[in-house]
């Protein structure tokens, strides 16, 4: 009895001690990790390479994607279902949520961290939130499925309509958001079915990829209004393209070198583009359809992934000779692969193995396993300085 | 009453059994799993729909099974609809527009 109670004493007195600890922890090594059928995060710690927490109860996840607050103490969750919800990773609870739409697609931060905006398939368009209080501050409908929802800078959200073929920028600058509504520039003529887009790094160049025709387009931010430029036309070369069991991702195109890259659609390759002119200056054929194709931050390979069947597998190019250089074999249905900030380890989602497999991106030697549900999506903290992330 | 049996057998081993009963064992559940996470790519998860359509069955009744078996294994060209004949037998594609049509992800 003496025992338990010196043993009771010492729990109660750590307590206090752990919630001091706990409020003391800092968040630039944190992250988080989609576990897409129980729809719940897992906080995972990247450098001691374990999970530290699980938040639950965040509804439908397939698809879901993650922005965080620039304090990097809040992730904000956008479900397919069309919940957002604002997780505080240092309490390990939900700080918010709000069912906003029937069906969403993903979403971003402003660049000053006040406004979150969510694109929706259902009811087509984007809505706009306080990023404190999650109240909706706007509301712009395009009767369209949107897609390619990034921030841009000046307070700007970019977003193309997959039916009609147009990018909308609604520019936040002017006033409080909840009384000021957002001024538009649509910009027509982008081609058809976007299916996905991106915004350069430095914010500056807003790249649709187009799924109903063989090529990109690009538009120059800076330009005003911007005038879309068609690039990369007819890179399928007429070919019958394959059929696409995953649409790939344009997130996270980061420039290698003097070059970016990105998965073709409807064949297995990847496509090197040089970053001022715009022109292919390559490709790389790939083990399968690739869905993500990821510069490491040094931009000196570049990790691909692959669509079903062929997804239990990564190839990594090396950039300068444009060659395959490693291929690994994760396990059944790779999902996502995201770089340690400086790029010394890269985190992989095996889905149907239940882990988070974590290599070194120079020796290529595993490093350790997390263990997960379902995992997808694993997005760290640092991408809350980045534009486009 | 009498004359209904029958057919009411055959119907029901058109739909499901014996559907069902073409598959290898182990093979219905991977199916499954594949339409969930794979069609729910497209579809989402629950196949409320998304970049693809609604696939609940209130939302498909009415379509014939040959033609859902028949959507699965040849797509719908012009659009984002993947053909699955590459990685589905006929058995299978039929085994999953049965699915749908059932509502097996209630
Ligand atoms: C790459 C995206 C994608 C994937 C993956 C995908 N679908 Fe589809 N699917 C679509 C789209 C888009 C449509 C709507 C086509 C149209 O506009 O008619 C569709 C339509 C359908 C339809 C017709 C629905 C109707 O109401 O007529 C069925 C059935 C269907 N899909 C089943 C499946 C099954 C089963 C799978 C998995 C084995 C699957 N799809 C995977 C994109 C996809």
């Amino acid at each position: 009895m003496t025992r338990f109670m010196a043993l009771l004493c010492l729990v109660l007195a750590a307590l206090p001690w752990r919630a001091q600890a706990d409020s003391l922890r800092a968040t630039g090594d944190l992250g988080v990790v989609v576990e897409r059928a129980s729809g719940a995060l897992l906080i995972i710690d990247q450098s001691d390479h374990a999970a530290i927490g699980r938040v639950e109860g965040l509804g439908d996840l397939s698809h879901a994607s993650v922005v965080f607050s620039p304090d990097e103490r809040f992730a904000y969750v956008f479900g397919r279902d069309g919940g957002l919800s604002k997780v505080d990773l240092l309490t390990q609870s939900v700080a918010g949520r709000v069912l906003q739409s029937g069906n969403a697609i993903g979403g971003a931060i402003s660049d000053d961290g006040r406004l979150v905006a969510v694109s929706n398939y259902e009811p087509g368009g984007v809505r706009v939130f306080d990023a404190g209080t999650l109240k909706m501050v706007a509301d712009i409908p395009t009767g369209s499925k949107t897609i390619g929802l990034v921030d841009a800078p000046g307070r700007r959200f970019v977003f193309t309509l997959w039916d009609a073929g147009e990018t909308w920028i609604a520019d936040f600058s002017k006033g409080e958001a909840a009384v000021t509504p957002p001024k538009i520039t649509r910009v027509q003529g982008i081609g058809r079915n976007p299916y996905d887009a991106l915004i350069t790094a430095d914010g500056r160049r807003y790249i649709a990829g187009l799924f109903g025709e063989d090529g990109l387009t690009a538009l120059d931010l800076w330009q005003q209004p911007p005038i879309p430029r068609r690039i990369l036309a007819g890179y399928g070369r007429g070919e019958e393209p394959l059929p696409v069991y995953k649409m790939p991702h344009l997130e996270g195109w980061a420039l290698a070198g003097e070059r970016f890259v990105l998965p073709a659609v409807g064949r297995h390759e990847v496509l090197w583009i040089d970053s001022r002119s715009l022109e292919e200056v390559g490709r790389t054929r790939t083990h399968g359809q690739p869905v993500f194709a990821v510069a490491r931050p040094d931009g000196q390979q570049v990790w691909v992934n692959f669509a079903h069947p062929l997804n239990d597998t990564v190839e990594v190019i090396d950039t300068p000779s444009g060659e395959v250089i490693h291929r690994l074999t994760p396990g059944p249905a790779v999902l996502h692969m995201e770089f340690t900030p400086r790029g010394h380890e890269v985190w992989v989602s095996v889905r149907d193995a239940g882990r988070i497999d974590i290599y070194d991106t120079h020796s290529f030697e595993k490093l350790g396993e997390v263990a997960a549900q379902n995992p997808s999506g694993i997005f760290f903290t640092a991408r809350a300085h980045r534009t486009g992330l | 009453m009498h004359e209904a049996f029958p057919i009411l057998l055959l119907c029901g081993l058109a739909a499901g059994p014996a559907a069902a009963a073409e598959l290898p064992p182990g093979r219905a559940a991977e199916l499954e799993r594949l339409v969930l996470q794979d069609c729910g790519s497209c579809h989402g998860l629950t196949l409320k729909g998304g970049l693809g359509s609604d696939l609940r069955p209130e939302n498909l009744a009415g379509k014939p099974l040959d033609v859902l078996t028949e959507i699965v294994l040849d797509g719908v060209p012009g659009t984002p609809m993947p053909p699955w004949r590459p990685l589905l037998s006929e058995a299978e594609a039929r085994w999953i527009a049965n699915y749908l049509l059932n509502g097996g992800a209630q």
